[in-house]
């Protein structure tokens, strides 16, 4: 039984990847349709980015003295004056380890 | 073909840098599994079949927790939906293959992938060998996902917590969004989406992320609603 709800979850997680990719011809979108969906990254990312920082363990609204906070806004500054992946990510992480060990 | 692996490289290189929160995500996975009581097969096909993260996680939980299949299949559907936004932005780009490239680049569709391969799609879409960066990018996360997952169902629960190596998920999503905080229409889609996900996380199914993404993109369309 877990077997096929696994596949079947397999195959639904598939389809979400597979379905518009194929489906979609290259003139069947507006210029409109273009652009919104050229925001696709800034729409869904702050979706996983936002609770991610401010949401606990237990599902709750966490913003009194959460390090991640302050060591997110360290890593966005680095980021956005590098654009380079990787100092944004151990800048972030530096600066949470310095805030929560030091 | 020189040309092929160069590009099939560049996705790998390019991947790189997002693969090493993966490794950690990976492992409490796999931990996460065991804990649970799924046994190795189990929780090591999870990362095979369904190879999405939160979605393996949401499927595990709820099989434990003992919600119905239908509550547990409406859930993975509902977090995974997101996808679908990914492979519409893809599309014009994957057109023109054959089916079985679209079935395996599909499948290898992950956040990260499709943040550098999307990126570099736009400044190569000329290129007719262009896909091949997907590939690349895809399967250097799904072998990470892969071994990473092994690594903590085989070793168990190797990184202490109270590294807090969870927050690297953040940070990676956030230093995948660096260039648009330099533009104020996507500033204000951001925050948008951000508190909107806030607002709906505890909706049912985890439904948050999708709730955000269309609540972002309805103001994306309104902030360019004079561009015809």
């Amino acid at each position: 039984m877990i077997w096929l709800k696994m596949i079947i979850a397999g195959v639904i997680t598939f389809l979400t990847r597979f379905l518009l990719v194929s489906l979609i011809k290259k003139n069947s979108l507006t210029n409109k349709t273009k652009i919104v969906l050229s925001y696709v990254p800034s729409a869904v990312f702050p979706a996983i980015i936002f609770p991610g920082i401010l949401i606990d363990g237990n599902g709750t609204l966490d913003i009194e003295n959460n390090p991640k906070i302050l060591a997110s806004i360290i890593a966005l500054i680095i980021g956005v004056f590098s654009r380079n992946i990787i100092a944004t990510i151990l800048t972030g992480l530096a600066a949470y380890w310095f805030i929560i060990f030091i | 073909m020189i040309n092929k692996n160069k590009i099939f490289t560049k996705g790998v290189l390019d991947c790189l840098p997002l693969l090493l929160p993966v490794v950690p995500f990976g492992i409490i996975f796999g931990v996460i599994g065991m804990e649970l009581g799924f046994g190795p097969y189990v929780t090591y096909a999870t990362s095979f079949i369904i190879f999405a993260g939160s979605s393996q996680i949401v499927f595990i939980q709820l099989i434990s927790a003992g919600a119905s299949p239908l509550v547990t299949l409406t859930s993975v559907g509902i977090v995974n939906s997101r996808h679908l936004l990914y492979g519409a932005v893809l599309a014009e780009y994957l057109e023109k293959l054959k089916l079985r490239w679209k079935i395996l680049l599909s499948y290898l569709l992950t956040d990260q992938a499709f943040a550098v391969s999307n990126k570099y799609f736009k400044k190569n879409n000329k290129n007719k060998f262009a896909h091949y960066h997907l590939l690349g990018s895809g399967l250097g996360l799904w072998v990470t996902w892969q071994l990473s997952t092994i690594l903590g169902i085989v070793l168990g629960a190797i990184v202490p917590e109270e590294l807090g190596l969870s927050f690297t998920i953040p940070l990676t999503f956030i230093s995948l969004l660096v260039s648009e905080f330099r533009k104020s229409k996507h500033i204000i889609v951001i925050l948008v989406s951000g508190c909107v996900a806030l607002l709906a996380y505890n909706m049912p199914f985890k439904a948050y992320i999708i709730i955000a993404a269309i609540a972002g993109l309805s103001v994306a369309a309104f902030l360019n609603r004079k561009k015809s």
